[in-house]
C-alpha cells in the first residue's frame, strides 16, 4: 500500500518549489563532498574510497569536540567549525605524507584496497575513541529557526544556511582553481606531473595541500551536515558511493560536472522519492547508466 | 619444496584456527551462545541486551536453575549473509545448548530456520519479524521483546481513541517498517479511522524532506512513523523543523523515541508513542531492576536491556521446573510457555505462538525519558498468523 | 619446468586435502571449508576479470547475488528442483546480467571502469532490497533444497562434494582458458591494450567475452551459496563483498589460479582469526581493525600476494632474481 502510482500527484506550485529547495540543499552537500574526492582524484589519479570516513570524521568531530572547545575557549558552533577546520588540514596534511603519497605509483587496484582497509580501520578507531551511540548536534540557537514558505510549511533556517555556505564554498574554490597561482598550478599538475616538475615547482607539497584542502572540505562538510543528519556509525559509507556516481557523471576532476551532478541526483532523489519511492535507490544509478551510454567520460572533462 | 610447504602450512593454520575456539571441558556449564550485533549501527542495542541478561545471571549468583553459565560470543554485524554462518559457529562448532539473539530481523530470521532445522533452543531478545512467531514459528523458539504488528497495533489504538480519523503513516521500506504500519493501520481502522497513505522511503535512507513536503500538503489529522536509531533521530528533528509538529500531531512506535531522546533533544518533547516498556513504571520490580543496572553497567536501562533481562528469566524459569537438565527438552520448553514472568516491565507471559503477551504503555517523552501516562492495551497478544505448530 | 612441476604439485595436494578434509573434520569444520570453497569459485570467477585480463571489476558481487536468488527465485515451492536445470538457469541469469553491465561500461576504461561496475552492483543491489522482486531486506528462505541427480543436497557431505566437483571443474576450465587462443588473447590485452588494437586486434568483443562468462561463473558460486545456506538476502551484492572477493585475489596472488585458491582459505581464516575471543579477548569486538591492517600491509608488502611469497623469500635471499621467479613474474605479467 505504497502512494498509490498511476495516479496523477496533485502537486500545486508551491509544493513544487519547495521540493526543488529540497533537491537544491541536498545536491549542494553531495556536492560539497564529492568536490574534494574529484579534486583529489582528478588531480593525484588517486582513488580514495576512505573520503566517505572523512565526512564521518567531520560529523564525529561536531558532536565531541564542542564541549571541548565550549570549555577551554568558551567558543560555541562557530568556533568548533574552525577548529575541527585546523585539525582536519593538520589529519589530510599528515595522512598524504605518511600513506596517501605511497598509491600515487600504484595501480588503482591497489589504491581501491588499501583506502577499503583504511574504512575498516577508521571505523574501528571511531569506535575505539567515541563509542558506537547515536548522537544529535545542535546548531547554533540563531540559525535554529524555521522560515514559513507560503501556508504548506516551514523550511528550517539552517538548512538554508549549508546551502549557502556551500555555494560560497563553490565560489571560493572556482575563484583559487582560476584566479590564483595556487590553482594554476593545480590545474596544470593535473594535466601533465612531470611537465610541472621539470618546471621546478614541488609537486609533492602541491599534492600534500590539494589532499590536505580534500579532506578539509569532507570534514568542514560532515561538521555542517552533523546538525541536519544526526551522527551514527556507518554514515560515511553511504554518502561515498552516492558522491562516486557524482563523479562519474560529473566527469573526474571536474568540478563544475560534480556541482552539475550533484544538482541532477538531488532531483532525481527527491522527486524519485514522492513518485515512486520503490524505484527511488535504483533511479540514480539509472540516471549514470544512461548520462555514460550518451557521454562515457562524464559530462565535463578536468576543469 | 616450496608448494608443498604452502599447502602444509595452510592445513596448520586451518587446524589452529578450528582448535583454537574448541572448549568442551567442564559439561556441567550450560553453554549459552549471544549472538548479537557488536559493531555497526545496533551495536548499542547488542550490548544493552548483553548487559540486562548478564544482569540477571548475576543476581542468581552466576547460576540459572542450578547450572553455571558458559557464554559464547559471535558478533553478527547486522549483516543477514553471515547470519547462517555465524549461527552454525555457535551451534556447532562451539555446541551451545541455548542461542540468544538477535536484534537485525534478517539476521533473526536466518537464526530461526537454522535452530527450527537443528532443534536448538533459541530465545529471540528483539527482532521483531512477524515470521518468526508466524510462518517460522517451532516449539524451540521464543520471543521475550514484541512482534513488529504490537506496538503498530498499540498506538493504533491510542490514535483511534484520541479521535483522530484521517492518518498518514511513514516509514522505511522493510519488513519491521511494513509489518508495524500493518499493526497500526488494523486498530486505527477497527477504531473508525483511514489510512490514507502510507509513505515509505529505502532502508536506511534518511532524507526525509520530500515527504515531510508531502506530509504537510496533504495536512492529515495525524502521522504515524515507525523509525529507530540514528534515523529516528533525524525524522523526529527533521519532522520538528518543517514546523509540522504544531500542525500535525506525530505518533510512532516507541522505538522513534526509545535511546532517543538526548540526541533529539526539545523537537522529541511531548511526543507520544506506545510501547511495552517505559522508563518510569512505578513498580517496586522496575526501580530495583533500573537501580541494579546503573549501578553495574553507569548507564541507564533501556528497553532493550529488559528484554535481555527477561531472556534470562525465561530460561531460568525453565531450567529450575526441569532442576537444570536441559537434556529434558519437552519439559524445559512446557516450562517456559506456561510460565509467567515477573518482568520490569510488568508481567509477562508467552503466548501460543511464543511471543510476548503483555500490557502497552502509552508513553510521553519528557526530558530524556519516556513516562508512562496509561495503559494502551492490557496483555496484547500477537494473532500469530500461519503458525502452526 | 621445474617451476610448472611444483605449480602442479601445490594443485593436487590442495585438491587431495580437500577431498580428504571429510574424514577429519566435525561438522562445523565440513560447514566452513564449503563455504570457504564456494568463495573460491567466487574468486577464481574474478581471476579470469582482473588478473588475466586486467579488468578491475568492483561490482562482481552482484553477479554472485544474482546466481543466488536465481536458485531461490526459480525453485518450486513444493517439490525440490534439479540442480541440472537449475544451476545452468542461475548461471545463465547472471551471465545476462554481466552482458548488459559489460556492454555498457566495457565503454569506459581504468577508474571509471571500477567505478561504473560498482555503481551497477549497487544498482542490482537496490532492485532486490526497494523492490518487491527480491523479497525485500530481510530476504527470503530457500525452502526445498535442489537434488542433483538424487542426491538431496541438503546433506553435508553432498553438498561439499558437489561445492569441490564444481571448484575442480571450474580450476580447469579456466586452465583451459588461459592457455588457448582466447585466453593468450585476454593476457594481451592485460598486457598492452593499445598495441593490440594497433595490430588490428578488436578488443572489445573479447573483454565482453570475459566479462560475460566471469559473471555467469560467479553465478555458479551464488547458487551453490543459496543451496548451502537456504536463505538469501540483498547483503549478498553489497560492494563490501565485491570488495572482499578483490582483497581475496590480490592476497593470494593476482595472475595465477592458484591464487584465488589460496587467498579465498586465507581471507576466511583471516577473519576467524581477527574475530576469536580466544587470541584477542574483548578486543576481538574490533576484529575490523585487524582486518583493515592486514590489508593494508598485504597490498603494501605483498605486492605477488601468498603465491608468490616463497619467490619473494628467495630473491631476498639469494639477492637476485632466480630464473623460476624471473618465468613466474612473465608468466603473471606482474
Amino acid at each position: 500500500m505504497r502512494g498509490r502510482v498511476g495516479k496523477p500527484c496533485p502537486m500545486d506550485l508551491a509544493t513544487f518549489l519547495i521540493q526543488c529547495l529540497n533537491a537544491l540543499q541536498y545536491g549542494l552537500l553531495l556536492f560539497l563532498v564529492a568536490s574534494g574526492l574529484t579534486l583529489i582524484f582528478g588531480i593525484m589519479g588517486v582513488i580514495n574510497l576512505a573520503h566517505g570516513s572523512f565526512y564521518m570524521i567531520g560529523a564525529y568531530m561536531a558532536y565531541a569536540l564542542a564541549p571541548i572547545v565550549g570549555s577551554t575557549f568558551g567558543g560555541g558552533f562557530f568556533a568548533t567549525l574552525f577548529v575541527g577546520l585546523v585539525l582536519s588540514v593538520i589529519l589530510g596534511y599528515v595522512l598524504e605524507w605518511v600513506f596517501f603519497s605511497y598509491l600515487y605509483e600504484r595501480e588503482h587496484l591497489q589504491q581501491v584496497l588499501m583506502t577499503y582497509g583504511l574504512i575498516l580501520v577508521f571505523e574501528e578507531l571511531r569506535s575505539l575513541i567515541v563509542g558506537d551511540d547515536v548522537h544529535g548536534v545542535q546548531p547554533p540557537p540563531w540559525l535554529s529557526g524555521t522560515l514559513a514558505l507560503g501556508e504548506v510549511m516551514t523550511y528550517p533556517v539552517y538548512r538554508l544556511f549549508i546551502s549557502a555556505v556551500c555555494i560560497a564554498l563553490a565560489l571560493g574554490m572556482y575563484a583559487v582553481l582560476t584566479r590564483t597561482r595556487l590553482g594554476m598550478m593545480i590545474r596544470a599538475g593535473s594535466a601533465n606531473r612531470e611537465m610541472v616538475q621539470s618546471l621546478g615547482i614541488d609537486i609533492s607539497f602541491l599534492y600534500r595541500v590539494v589532499f590536505a584542502a580534500g579532506v578539509a572540505i569532507a570534514v568542514m562538510a560532515g561538521m555542517l551536515a552533523a546538525p541536519v543528519s544526526s551522527v551514527y556509525p556507518g554514515m560515511g559509507n553511504s554518502v561515498l558511493i552516492v558522491c562516486f556516481v557524482v563523479v562519474v557523471i560529473g566527469g573526474i576532476g571536474s568540478i563544475r560536472g560534480a556541482l552539475l551532478a550533484a544538482m541532477l541526483i538531488g532531483i532525481v532523489d527527491t522527486f524519485g522519492k514522492v513518485f515512486v519511492p520503490q524505484a527511488a535507490g535504483v533511479g540514480v544509478y539509472l540516471l549514470m547508466a544512461l548520462i555514460l551510454l550518451w557521454r562515457p567520460q562524464g559530462l565535463f572533462k578536468a576543469a | 619444496m616450496t608448494p608443498r610447504f604452502m599447502a602444509l602450512a595452510t592445513a596448520a593454520a586451518c587446524a589452529a584456527a578450528l582448535a583454537l575456539p574448541a572448549a568442551a571441558q567442564n559439561t556441567a556449564k550450560l553453554k549459552v551462545g549471544l549472538m548479537l550485533p557488536y559493531t555497526g549501527t545496533f551495536a548499542a542495542l547488542g550490548t544493552a541486551i548483553e548487559n540486562g541478561f548478564k544482569l540477571h545471571v548475576a543476581e542468581q549468583g552466576g547460576k540459572l536453575g542450578g547450572r553455571e553459565i558458559e557464554f559464547f560470543k559471535v558478533d553478527d554485524e547486522s549483516d543477514p549473509s553471515k547470519a547462517t554462518d555465524n549461527v552454525n559457529k555457535l551451534i556447532k562448532r562451539d555446541n551451545v545448548d541455548v542461542i540468544v539473539g538477535t536484534v537485525h530481523s534478517g539476521v533473526a530470521m536466518a537464526m530461526a530456520k537454522v535452530a527450527k532445522d537443528s532443534g536448538t533452543l533459541l530465545i529471540v531478545p528483539n527482532a521483531g519479524a512477524d515470521a518468526i512467531t508466524g510462518p517460522m514459528c517451532a516449539k524451540n523458539i521464543f520471543r521475550t521483546s514484541f512482534s513488529n504488528w504490537q506496538p503498530g497495533y498499540a498506538t493504533g489504538v491510542v490514535a483511534a481513541q484520541k479521535g483522530y480519523k484521517r492518518a498518514m503513516t511513514i516509514t522505511w521500506n522493510y519488513a519491521a517498517g511494513t509489518e508495524t504500519v500493518k499493526g497500526f493501520t488494523e486498530a486505527f481502522e477497527k477504531g473508525g479511522g483511514k489510512v490514507i497513505k502510507d509513505l515509505a522511503l529505502p532502508f536506511p535512507n534518511v532524507e526525509f524532506q520530500a515527504l515531510l513536503t508531502e506530509i504537510a500538503a496533504q495536512k492529515p489529522d495525524v502521522v504515524f512513523a515507525f523509525f529507530a536509531g540514528g534515523g529516528a533521530v533525524k525524522f523526529v528533528k527533521d519532522y520538528d523543523a518543517a514546523g509540522l509538529r504544531k500542525t500535525v500531531p506525530l505518533m510512532g512506535s516507541g522505538f522513534l523515541t526509545d535511546g532517543t531522546l538526548e540526541a533529539q533533544g526539545p523537537a522529541a518533547q511531548g511526543l507520544i508513542t506506545s510501547l511495552h516498556y517505559a522508563d518510569n513504571i512505578d513498580t517496586p520490580r522496575n526501580q530495583a531492576f533500573r537501580k541494579a543496572y546503573a549501578l553495574s553497567y553507569k548507564a541507564n536501562a533501556d528497553v532493550y536491556a529488559v528484554q535481555g533481562y527477561d531472556a534470562a528469566q525465561l530460561l531460568a524459569s525453565g531450567l529450575t521446573a526441569v532442576k537444570g537438565d536441559a537434556s529434558k527438552r519437552d519439559d524445559l520448553i512446557l516450562a517456559m510457555k506456561k510460565t509467567i514472568i515477573n518482568s520490569p516491565r510488568g508481567k509477562l507471559a508467552m503466548s501460543n505462538t511464543h511471543n510476548p503477551v503483555q500490557d502497552f504503555y502509552i508513553r510521553e517523552a519528557k526530558g530524556v525519558n519516556n513516562e508512562s501516562v496509561g495503559v494502551a492495551v492490557k496483555a496484547l497478544a500477537d494473532p500469530g498468523r500461519g503458525c502452526k505448530m | 619446468m621445474d617451476d610448472t612441476r611444483s605449480r602442479l604439485a601445490f594443485v593436487v595436494l590442495a585438491f587431495g586435502a580437500l577431498a580428504l578434509w571429510p574424514l577429519a573434520a566435525g561438522s562445523y569444520g565440513l560447514d566452513l571449508v564449503t563455504k570457504i570453497m564456494v568463495y573460491a569459485i567466487f574468486a577464481l570467477s574474478l581471476e579470469l576479470l582482473v588478473g588475466t585480463t586486467g579488468l578491475v571489476c568492483f561490482g562482481q558481487a552482484a553477479f554472485f547475488g544474482i546466481g543466488a536468488y536465481a536458485a531461490v527465485l526459480m525453485s518450486p515451492a513444493d517439490a525440490p528442483a534439479s540442480a541440472l536445470w537449475l544451476l545452468p538457469l542461475a548461471a545463465l541469469a547472471a551471465g545476462l546480467y554481466a552482458l548488459a553491465v559489460g556492454a555498457l561500461s566495457l565503454r569506459t576504461q581504468g577508474v571509471y571502469f571500477i567505478m561504473v561496475t560498482l555503481a551497477f552492483a549497487q544498482m542490482a543491489y537496490y532492485v532486490v532490497h526497494d523492490t518487491p522482486l527480491g523479497g525485500g531486506t530481510d530476504g527470503i528462505y530457500l525452502m526445498m533444497k535442489p537434488t542433483l541427480l538424487g542426491l538431496d543436497l541438503d546433506a553435508p557431505f553432498v553438498i561439499y562434494g558437489v561445492t569441490l566437483g564444481t571448484l575442480a571443474g571450474v580450476f580447469v576450465l579456466l586452465a583451459l582458458i588461459k592457455r588457448s587462443p582466447f585466453g593468450r588473447a585476454l593476457a594481451g590485452i592485460k598486457a598492452n591494450e593499445q598495441r593490440m588494437r594497433a595490430t588490428g586486434f578488436s578488443t572489445y568483443p573479447y573483454k565482453l567475452a570475459a566479462f560475460t562468462l566471469s559473471g555467469a561463473l560467479a553465478g555458479v558460486a551464488g547458487f551453490l551459496f543459496a543451496v548451502k545456506d537456504g536463505f538469501v538476502n540483498p547483503e549478498l551484492m553489497s560492494w563490501h563483498f565485491s570488495g572482499a572477493v578483490l582483497i581475496m585475489i590480490i592476497l593470494g596472488g593476482l595472475g595465477h589460479l592458484r591464487g584465488a585458491l589460496v587467498g579465498a582459505f586465507a581471507f576466511a581464516l583471516l577473519q576467524e582469526f581477527f574475530k576469536s575471543e580466544a587470541i584477542f579477548g574483548a578486543f576481538a569486538k574490533h576484529w575490523h581493525l585487524g582486518l583493515g591492517l592486514t590489508i593494508i600491509a598485504s597490498v603494501a608488502l605483498l605486492p605477488r600476494g601468498l603465491v608468490g611469497l616463497p619467490a619473494q623469500w628467495k630473491q631476498r635471499l639469494t639477492g637476485r632474481r632466480s630464473a623460476p621467479a624471473v618465468a613466474l613474474v612473465e608468466a603473471g605479467h606482474e
